[in-house]
């Protein structure tokens, strides 16, 4: 028996499969997740997008005023929307996910995952019409 | 004529040919027959050098896992399906390396699931005739999902993250863990923290959630991973704001 090359007495091969680097690709809750993880690189560019507005703003009124001007060409305005897409899907994805992550009770009573969501879409249009209010009628 | 099921089964008998292959089997079809049922009528009728793992045959023992059409299920929990045209393919799970045939080697799974301490642990031990520890149903609940686990593995089958990072504490580990640490008579948390916060525990798991999909006693890994990920923080922001009370 321990002459076959494969098979060592009371200790055989194990087979060892690789996972495929196309793994993701296999299933389509798989794909689903790298779609979901994806997004946090436009969230990044969403971030560095503000970074360079503070950056203008900072230069003063001109550089304020150049950086507008670049924002409105039709090119970064399309960049702008793609990013803003994917940032809305970051955030619903992150906002469905968070009831899973929190275990809320309100005293013995377990608080429903649903209206642990509901909470944060509810803080999240909260904080939206804030922001609005001070950007439309400047404070 | 009676209907057949047509099956592809793995195979791997490393001293008969050092590849693996996969081999086709008929089994009359049978309403109430599960896989588990077609891989014995194999074993009993048709070759009986075919190996498999299984015991209770009611989804309680967790060790008859395999990947039936790519899908990590138990063997005994899942019914044959009728007049199916594509033959059923069922292979070993899926990240294990296989012994023979549908038995992989469970090694890793047990080396990390005595590492995350799963048992009560007591730091100070009461006197017998103090009783019982008593439990309300609501401290019962805390802990009742995650005590489901049969470590059947299908969750480490279903995690890509295991598949990659074999150092991966794995989802059954965590969760079992967390069954523990939720629970009120224990007192092990903080031993259990530096195994479970580290690099290969929850931090390696970037919420993928096929555990949780997979599970066939809903027990939610994915979200017993998530919770602990919550206490980790903060148990960090406590130890940097107030480092006496953290410890």
């Amino acid at each position: 028996m321990t002459s076959h090359s494969g098979y060592t007495l009371h200790h055989p091969q194990w087979l060892r499969r690789r996972v495929s680097t196309w793994w993701w690709l296999s299933r389509w809750r798989y794909f689903k997740f790298i779609l979901r993880e994806i997004t946090s690189v436009f969230v990044a560019a969403a971030v560095v997008l503000l970074l360079l507005y503070v950056a203008a703003l900072r230069r003063g009124p001109d550089a304020l005023i150049a950086f507008q001007s670049w924002l409105s060409r039709p090119p970064i305005l399309a960049a702008s929307a793609v990013v803003f897409f994917f940032t809305l899907i970051h955030s619903i994805t992150w906002f469905n996910l968070a009831p899973k992550a929190m275990k809320v009770r309100l005293g013995n009573i377990p608080v429903p995952p649903a209206l642990i969501a509901a909470g944060h879409y509810f803080a999240w249009l909260v904080i939206s019409l804030a922001l609005a209010w001070i950007i439309l009628t400047g404070g | 004529m009676p209907e057949l099921v047509n099956l592809e089964v793995f195979r791997y008998s490393p001293e008969h040919t050092p590849e693996p292959r996969f081999q086709k089997f008929q089994v009359p079809y049978n309403k109430e027959w599960v896989v588990l049922d077609a891989l014995n009528y194999i074993k009993d009728r048709t070759d009986g050098s075919l190996s498999f793992r299984w015991s209770c045959r009611m989804g309680i023992c967790g060790s008859c896992g395999v990947l039936i059409n790519g899908e990590p299920k138990l063997s005994c929990a899942t019914f044959l399906p009728s007049k199916s045209s594509k033959p059923i393919r069922i292979e070993p799970l899926r990240h294990f390396p296989v012994i023979r045939d549908l038995i992989v080697h469970i090694g890793d799974f047990m080396t990390k699931l005595k590492k995350v301490k799963p048992w009560i642990i007591r730091t100070n031990e009461s006197p017998l005739s103090e009783g019982e520890f008593l439990q309300t149903p609501d401290e019962m609940e805390r802990y009742h999902q995650f005590s489901h686990c049969i470590n059947c593995m299908l969750c480490y089958a279903a995690c890509p993250i295991y598949g990659l990072d074999p150092l991966f504490a794995g989802p059954a580990a965590i969760a079992l863990a967390q069954r523990y640490n939720n629970d009120s008579r224990d007192q092990g948390a903080a031993r259990r923290m530096p195994i479970l916060s580290s690099h290969d525990g929850i931090w390696a798991c970037t919420f993928v959630g096929e555990c949780t999909q997979v599970c066939p006693k809903h027990v939610d890994p994915a979200a017993a991973i998530q919770q602990y990920k919550l206490t980790a923080a903060l148990h960090s922001l406590k130890s940097v704001i107030a480092p006496r009370g953290a410890a």
